[in-house]
């Protein structure tokens, strides 16, 4: 319900927000999240705690708005953020700067722990200037992938202070975000409407694999795969299309998906139940799509007042018995849709979500913590 | 009054007066200040420039009608300054719109002002009166929330100038509140003779707290009725007409005291049974009257017959119940204010007094207590101009003492929505509602990242909203891509065709001179700039000229419709195709493909030479690949290149490009010789 959402004015626009991943066989929703700003004079990294714990209540829930635990300053706009574990975030730098930050538990202090200055970079890496944003990073502790406007992607190890591997002129055109499709495959988005495979094993430097928007080419902003049928994978772009790509076969979208009416900027699974799916926008809007059940069989879901919730079937193309997102029965599996955020304005720029909770950022300034997401 | 504080004139640093001559241009957020050589022909002069913000002289010492935001430059003395380096200042407007804490402010009440915008006038009389005292109450939540966290930052910082700005804006953001509180009950609800006073009592409580400490003192201690300042309490309650609070702790006095518990129990009892408006109940005012009457003439009674004689406080109290003004202006210490008089003054002499007759009420009760020992601030006369309902008058004094166009902007477009000002329309042609709007929001767009904001703000200008947002959009930074993409979904969003095609075209050169085709392209395609997207496909095909091989293929390889853009895209497009189909030995469509591209002109004649020789290997194939018909078709582009070429000289004496014409002729006529033989062998038999 819409009470169990706070929010916090924080004074700088909120371009990344990340729950800290919680510890195995944790019982304990997550109660610390991390956040990126960008366009401000002074950009900072800054670590949250979720609600009051001292009044957690009888079934474990938080109350009271997010409070602030520790801050850094960051040079540059915060483009992409992820936990490398438990105490170390990597942060892309509009910069072309990739940096690792520690968050010291003990006494509330975040610092710099490594930096790769101008991973990214055009022409020439050693001029003072010509530092090309570094647009998206992922990690699988201890590798590291960042990509960007430079077309270029790196491989690098948290411990070792060179890049492990990198792809010059890897994409003709801006690379907008990496994710891990196995470990040792990749997968980009750019901004010519293209899915490519990466196998980092191969010492070739072209894609394994390129899928591609049919038509108008629309750039694609985001990309998340599903966390447990690996050939599985949605994007975002930038008519707010919502697209989802069965890669073992075609070289196009299995199905599309109108969303949102502008840039998706981010498009998450939820990570324990990939039914679920979330998506955020330029709009102003966040998205929770479900595909978990017969509508019918589940009445008073997500049909709490004020809410606009729209049902829509889906267009699919092919046919897979695995997964709903595959589905192309319109009559028997329909999905869910809610908008999260009725009224908003300005864009939602990140969203993070972790067991029951949801956290999101808007260029209104403010950060939402939604620690009831299945109530 | 806690709004007393001073900042001195602002300097601006770095511009010496002592060596240059100034010169000034307002824009629109901003002053550029530039040092110039204009006039200097009388000798040099020294300068001080120095702007006066306004909040100081505002809440500062009894100073009223401060002007506007000054900038002088004064120019006066002696001295040769010697030329050198000259410097631009940029002097900020909006001072308040760089203060990190009214972010907050200003993010939080964009979205009221946009519920606002969006809350179309379907809801008719009350329920929209409701739906407008809402957003105004919200607006001033707002305001309370900038206020509590702006003193939380005063306690804990410990840098003491740091603390002197905080309490500044910690009384600045208290008195927009007083204000725009009265400007709530009076315009917005528009209450009326009753519920009025009730309204104002509320007032008086919320912002009247220097006496909340002592009053917590009292409370807190052991035995409050031996405090020495019990009384001061009870007074306290009486005149801001707390009456169960004042009955409670007279209690207790009276249970310390069984002697004149009598006297107590008469006092309690003419306080429980003062009448009051009432909000819900249907009581005319009539009848409210004449109870009121009926009550105060008990009060008057007890007093002439001396039954409060023996204790003085409680005669005082009994006095100012019968609402003389004396006994309530010896409380002067403990209403602090003029317009806590005023509204004391009302609660025991003209309860329901109409909304009309407090500019009478408001003046005398200013100039009563007041007494000509001090001449009345700017904030009181603001609040003197909102008893006398002259909206035009608070909107423009506020305009003029506050640092901040966020209070008025808001404020009167709230009011505008309470159709309380459509008459005015100011002389350029813009309404005021609009001419503040403009003011903010350019305000906003002067700011690193606030300017997002401002779009709405100019969406809901109907008259020059658009031509602002044009000149502002164009003014922001596109650092990343992000950044522009950002902007650009705000000029589409507006159909903003100029914005549009100039974002991209930067991004599309910055692309450029970072040799990123690939972006450039997609930039260029983007904006259907089909200029732009000509030059990007030169830029291609001199690479491939010079290397022999394409760079970005995933680009050009992908090109779908956008290839349509311009022929230049549809050669490089094509021509990519012919070498695709060569490379996967598709020889006849690869050759119909290359004959294609130059009869049919898709081809620019500079890159003829290039598709002729590129034609070589095909015919040199051992498969015949172009019939008779194509061969001769070949030889004919051949010639208008050589014949029509009116650079003619240069084949002539460019060996290379002799010899590979030459072999060109050779070739083709080779080819000939095949074909005939190859097709007349196939017809014959």
């Amino acid at each position: 319900a819409m009470e169990d959402v706070s929010a916090k004015f924080v004074s700088q626009k909120i371009s990344r927000t990340r729950w800290r991943p919680l510890p195995a066989a944790a019982l304990q929703p997550p109660d610390l999240f991390a956040t990126g700003s960008w366009d401000n004079e002074d950009n900072r990294i800054s670590i949250w705690s979720a609600g009051d714990l001292e009044n957690a209540g009888l079934n474990g829930e938080y109350h009271g708005e997010p409070h602030l635990l520790c801050d850094i300053q960051h040079n540059g706009d915060v483009m992409d953020m992820q936990f490398l574990d438990q105490e170390r975030i990597v942060v892309a730098s509009s910069t072309g700067t990739v940096t690792i930050f520690r968050h010291h538990q003990n006494n509330q202090t975040l610092s710099a722990n490594h930096r790769w200055e101008k991973a990214h970079y055009h022409v020439d890496q050693d001029t003072s200037c010509g530092g090309a944003a570094c647009t998206g990073v992922v990690c699988s502790n201890p590798e590291i992938v960042t990509v960007g406007e430079d077309g270029r992607i790196n491989l690098f190890r948290a411990d070792q202070k060179d890049a492990v591997r990198t792809i010059d002129n890897a994409d003709s055109s801006t690379l907008h975000a990496v994710t891990f499709l196995r470990t040792t495959e990749i997968l980009t988005v750019n901004s010519i409407g293209q899915l490519k495979i990466w196998d980092l094993r191969q010492h070739r430097n072209e894609p394994s694999q390129i899928f591609s928007l049919a038509g108008d080419r629309v750039p694609l902003h985001c990309v998340d795969r599903h966390p447990n049928q690996q050939h599985i994978v949605a994007t975002g772009g930038q008519d707010g299309m919502l697209s989802i790509w069965d890669i073992r076969q075609g070289t196009m979208p299995v199905s599309l998906l109108n969303a949102h009416e502008a840039e998706m900027w981010e498009v998450h699974f939820h990570p324990s139940d990939p039914d679920h799916l979330f998506t955020c926008s330029e709009d102003g809007s966040l998205w929770h799509w479900d595909t978990s059940t017969n509508v019918s069989e589940k009445p008073s879901f997500l049909h709490q007042g004020g809410r606009s919730t729209a049902y829509l079937s889906h267009s699919t193309i092919n046919q897979s018995v695995v997964s709903a997102w595959l589905s192309n029965d319109p009559t028997k599996d329909r999905m869910e849709i809610t908008n999260l955020i009725p009224n908003q304005t300005l864009s939602v720029n990140s969203l993070d979500v972790l067991g029951p909770c949801l956290v999101y950022g808007t260029d209104a300034e403010a950060i939402y913590v939604n620690r009831q997401l299945f109530a | 009054t806690p709004l007393t504080d001073t900042v001195p004139p602002q300097v601006v640093p770095g511009a010496d007066p002592s060596a240059r001559q100034l010169c000034f241009a307002w824009g629109p957020a901003e002053v550029l200040v530039c040092e110039t050589l204009f006039g200097r022909a009388g000798g040099s002069r020294s300068r001080c420039l120095s702007r006066s913000p306004s909040p100081s002289r505002f809440w500062g010492e009894g100073r009223a009608g401060a002007a506007a935001p000054v900038l002088t430059g004064s120019v006066a003395g002696t001295g040769e300054g010697a030329p050198s380096s000259s410097c631009v200042f940029v002097v900020r407007r909006d001072q308040d719109i760089y203060i990190q804490t009214l972010r907050k402010l200003f993010n939080e009440s964009h979205g009221i002002f946009m519920g606002l915008q969006r809350s179309e006038e379907e809801l008719a009389g009350k329920s929209r009166k409701a739906q407008l005292v809402q957003v105004s109450k919200n607006y001033r939540s707002v305001i309370r929330a900038c206020m509590e966290d702006m003193h939380q930052a005063a306690v804990s910082t410990r840098d003491p100038a740091l603390q002197g700005q905080y309490s500044t804006q910690v009384s600045i953001l208290s008195a927009m509140e007083l204000i725009w509180n009265l400007c709530e009950i009076l315009f917005v609800e528009a209450a009326t003779a009753g519920p009025l006073l009730l309204r104002l009592l509320d007032w008086v409580r919320l912002h009247v707290c220097d006496v909340d400490s002592m009053v917590r003192e009292v409370l807190s201690s052991e035995s409050p009725s031996k405090h020495k300042l019990f009384w001061n309490v009870v007074d306290v309650f009486v005149l801001q007409g707390r009456m169960d609070e004042a009955r409670h702790l007279l209690s207790k006095e009276a249970s310390a005291n069984p002697t004149s518990m009598n006297m107590y129990k008469i006092l309690d009892d003419l306080m429980k049974k003062m009448p009051v408006p009432s909000l819900g109940n249907i009581q005319t005012l009539t009848e409210l009257e004449l109870k009121w009457q009926h009550w105060h003439e008990e009060c008057q009674r007890y007093l002439q017959d001396g039954t409060f004689a023996s204790n003085p406080h409680m005669e005082s109290i009994c006095k100012i119940l019968l609402g003389d003004e004396d006994a309530i202006l010896e409380k002067k210490e403990l209403m602090t204010t003029w317009y806590h008089f005023l509204v004391t003054r009302l609660l025991y002499s003209h309860p329901t007094v109409k909304p009309m007759e407090l500019r009478f009420y408001a003046q005398s009760s200013m100039d009563l207590f007041l007494g000509g020992e001090s001449s009345p601030e700017p904030l009181d006369m603001i609040l003197m101009a909102a008893f006398e309902f002259e909206m035009h008058q608070v909107i423009k004094e506020c305009s003029i003492v506050l640092s901040n166009w966020w209070f008025v902007a808001h404020l009167t477009d709230l009011l505008d929505h309470c159709k309380l000002l459509q008459s005015h329309n100011l002389y350029f042609g813009s309404n005021m509602r609009e001419f503040l709007l403009l003011e903010y929001a350019s305000g906003l767009f002067s700011h690193h990242s606030l300017w997002q904001l401002g779009v709405d703000y100019f969406d809901h200008c109907p008259q020059y909203g658009r031509v602002y947002l044009e000149l502002h959009i164009e003014r922001i930074p596109l650092s990343t891509e992000q950044k522009a993409l950002k902007v650009l979904r705000i000029c589409e969003q507006r159909q903003m065709h100029e914005q549009v095609r100039s974002i991209c075209k930067i991004m599309a050169m910055k692309a450029l001179r970072n040799n990123r085709l690939g972006s450039a392209l997609s930039w260029s395609i983007r904006a259907k700039d089909a200029a732009f997207a000509t030059l990007i496909s030169d830029r291609f095909l001199k690479d491939y000229c010079e290397r022999g091989c394409f760079s970005d293929l995933d680009l050009i390889d992908n090109l779908g419709p956008s290839m349509l853009l311009s022929d230049r895209l549809t050669f490089l497009g094509k021509y990519r195709e012919f070498h695709r189909l060569y490379g996967e030995k598709r020889f006849p469509e690869a050759a119909r493909l290359l004959l294609t591209l130059m009869t049919a002109h898709i081809a620019p004649c500079s890159f003829w030479m290039t598709l002729l020789t590129d034609a070589l290997p095909l015919l040199e194939q051992k498969e015949v690949i172009f019939s008779a018909e194509q061969t001769y078709e070949l030889m004919r582009c051949l010639e208008d290149l050589t014949a029509g070429n009116p650079d003619k000289q240069k084949f002539q004496d460019d060996d290379v490009e002799t010899t590979k014409v030459e072999m060109l002729r050779l070739a083709l006529a080779r080819n000939l010789a095949r074909v005939i033989v190859k097709e007349g062998t196939v017809e014959g038999s």
